[in-house]
């Protein structure tokens, strides 16, 4: 190829890549180090942040362990519970369900998903509020229920929240897998339940450990059902970020935090890139 | 099985039917139906705050989801000509751009643009030759940047995988019949990204129009609908939230049924 066409190409394809690699830059990879320059600064007195190098940030980290607690305990339990409601739902939208409906089986899955966490978790507060079942129940002689600002309304919300994206790459590695692989086990005069086992689960793995790394991270950072369904009783990292930065102004603490989150995020997502490469090739997800 | 299937489906939709059902209530009551009336969409719909707060929503929405749309797309006809290593770069940053939670971006643009406004304002107010020199700060601008930075991850990574499955022949054939390669890519290959890219903009708008968190953050004193809606909650349950969210529940099913039938290809695939 002659040089100039050469450039000329080199330069439309920097043109057409530069607008997102400055949005990159700009708005993911600067905020980056400046939440990381803050988490070894000082809180100003007035609030906000003052310039220093030290570590006293991270070492208050215990100060707000039982946020930290609450968050990694209930986003693994409840990934790990959508991850039981999900694998029949997905097992059955592809291998069990009537292809001529499974188009709008499975968009009715995805489409909650997509409408407004707030509205969706609202509609439990309303739901477990004492307007709600406990009021029902108090008309069949059961007095004082209470459901909402506890960590099982917290974890309901969870799992409504989530159950769609769990459900999703399941689903998506379960419809890739060969038939002929099922139908060879079952002429090996394999039972059902051993090519489950055998052949079905092992193979839909990738989509289980996306799905699970997927629910976990965002769950880490979730503010809105536990401050909603736990009424600041059971508080996540999140609420305390919020807390942080919009309420107590101490933004090194808060970036401190949010900076060990990121941490947690990413260890996650390399165990669960490792566990999925190991177990067969990654498969790309679809979130739509 | 069958059961467990069509109980997980109630689940899902039950709560939403309730609140839906409950924003046409005539009474306060929150567990007793006692009459239909829309009189709560009225009184919504008459709140000024409210319909500001709606319009912003829809402003930052449309500006995000437009911008993303036509740097996204760009971005991936220009990633694939991208030597490998500098595309995975591209490749992990966008995968950064949507899998770093909410929460986490709403704080590190907040502390990011404070720290440049800390710089760039009073610098500004030095230079500048009038007496008021322009303020910079929290506000539409840095939502719109917010949201277009996963918006935009969104938009390259659709438009990315319909680009995969283009047929190459059809478009080498276009150059070998002489077409110059803005023809070819304005009479085969857009027309084939065209909805994937329409997709792209109504699932960025969905999830501006959404997104709560992150504009909790960076909003600065405006309102955006999910904010708005947050602080009334905040107040107490009333109908007339159940009205307002009903309004956004069925905004977001019909811009979410648009993509997914603008997404399914032609042979009608089930991995959408």
């Amino acid at each position: 190829m002659p040089m100039a066409t050469n450039t000329k190409r080199n330069l439309v394809t920097a043109a057409l890549v530069a607008p997102a690699a400055a949005w990159l830059m700009i708005f993911l990879v600067l905020p980056f180090i400046a939440m990381l320059v803050f988490a070894f600064g000082e809180r100003a007195p007035e609030g906000g942040y003052q310039a220093a190098f030290t570590f006293a940030q991270f070492a208050r980290l215990p100060t707000r362990a039982a946020a930290f607690w609450n968050t990694m305990v209930l986003a693994p339990v409840g990934a790990l519970v959508c991850l039981l409601v999900a694998y029949p739902v997905a097992y059955y939208l592809a291998v069990k369900s009537d292809p001529r409906y499974r188009l709008i089986l499975v968009s009715l899955v995805v489409v909650p998903f997509w409408t407004s966490l707030l509205v969706r978790t609202y509609a439990w507060m309303y739901i477990l509020g004492s307007r709600g079942i406990p009021n029902l129940l108090s008309m069949i002689g059961l007095e004082d229920v209470r459901l909402l600002n506890t960590p099982g309304a917290v974890l309901l919300g969870i799992v409504y929240g989530y159950l769609p994206l769990m459900i999703m790459p399941i689903y998506v590695s379960l419809e890739k897998l060969d038939r002929r692989l099922l139908e060879a086990s079952a002429d090996l005069g394999a039972r059902p339940v051993s090519t489950f086992f055998g052949v079905t689960l092992p193979l839909s793995l990738p989509g289980v450990m996306t799905g699970v790394a997927l629910v976990t991270i965002l769950l880490l950072g979730e503010y809105l059902i536990p401050q909603l369904l736990g009424g600041g009783k059971v508080f996540f990292i999140g609420n305390a970020l919020v807390d942080l930065f919009l309420q107590s102004r101490n933004w090194p603490f808060g970036s401190a935090i949010a900076v060990t989150l990121v941490a947690v995020v990413v260890v996650i997502l390399m165990v669960a890139m490792r566990i999925a490469f190991r177990v067969a090739g990654t498969r790309q997800v679809d979130l739509v | 099985m069958r059961t467990f299937i069509s109980s997980v489906y109630i689940f899902l939709y039950a709560p939403i039917a309730l609140v839906v059902l409950f924003s046409f209530n005539a009474g306060r009551s929150a567990s007793e139906f006692t009459g239909f009336s829309t009189a709560w969409y009225g009184k919504a719909l008459g709140n000024t705050f409210l319909v500001s707060a709606l319009q912003n929503s829809l402003m930052i929405a449309f500006t995000s989801a437009t911008l993303a749309a036509i740097f996204g797309t760009m971005a991936a006809l220009g990633m694939e000509r991208l030597a490998p290593r500098n595309r995975a770069i591209f490749d992990a940053l966008f995968a950064a751009a949507i899998v770093v939670p909410g929460v986490v971006i709403g704080i590190a643009t907040l502390v990011a643009l404070v720290a440049v406004f800390s710089f760039v304002n009073p610098a500004l107010a030095t230079i500048w030759p009038g007496d008021q020199p322009p303020q910079f700060g929290l506000g539409y601008g840095s939502i719109i940047a917010a949201h277009g930075l996963f918006s935009m991850a969104l938009v390259t990574m659709i438009v990315k995988a319909r680009i995969a499955s283009l047929g190459r022949d059809i478009v080498e054939a276009s150059s070998d019949l002489y077409a110059t390669p803005l023809t070819t890519f304005r009479l085969i290959v857009l027309p084939q990204i065209l909805p994937s890219i329409l997709a792209g903009f109504l699932l960025a708008f969905t999830f501006s129009f959404d997104d709560f968190i992150i504009a909790f953050f960076v909003a600065g004193s405006k309102t955006t609908l999910p904010i708005y809606v947050f602080a009334s909650i905040r107040r107490g349950v009333t109908p007339e939230i159940n009205a307002i969210a009903t309004l956004v529940l069925v905004a977001s099913l019909l811009l979410i049924l648009t993509a997914r039938i603008l997404m399914r290809d032609k042979k009608p695939k089930s991995g959408e």
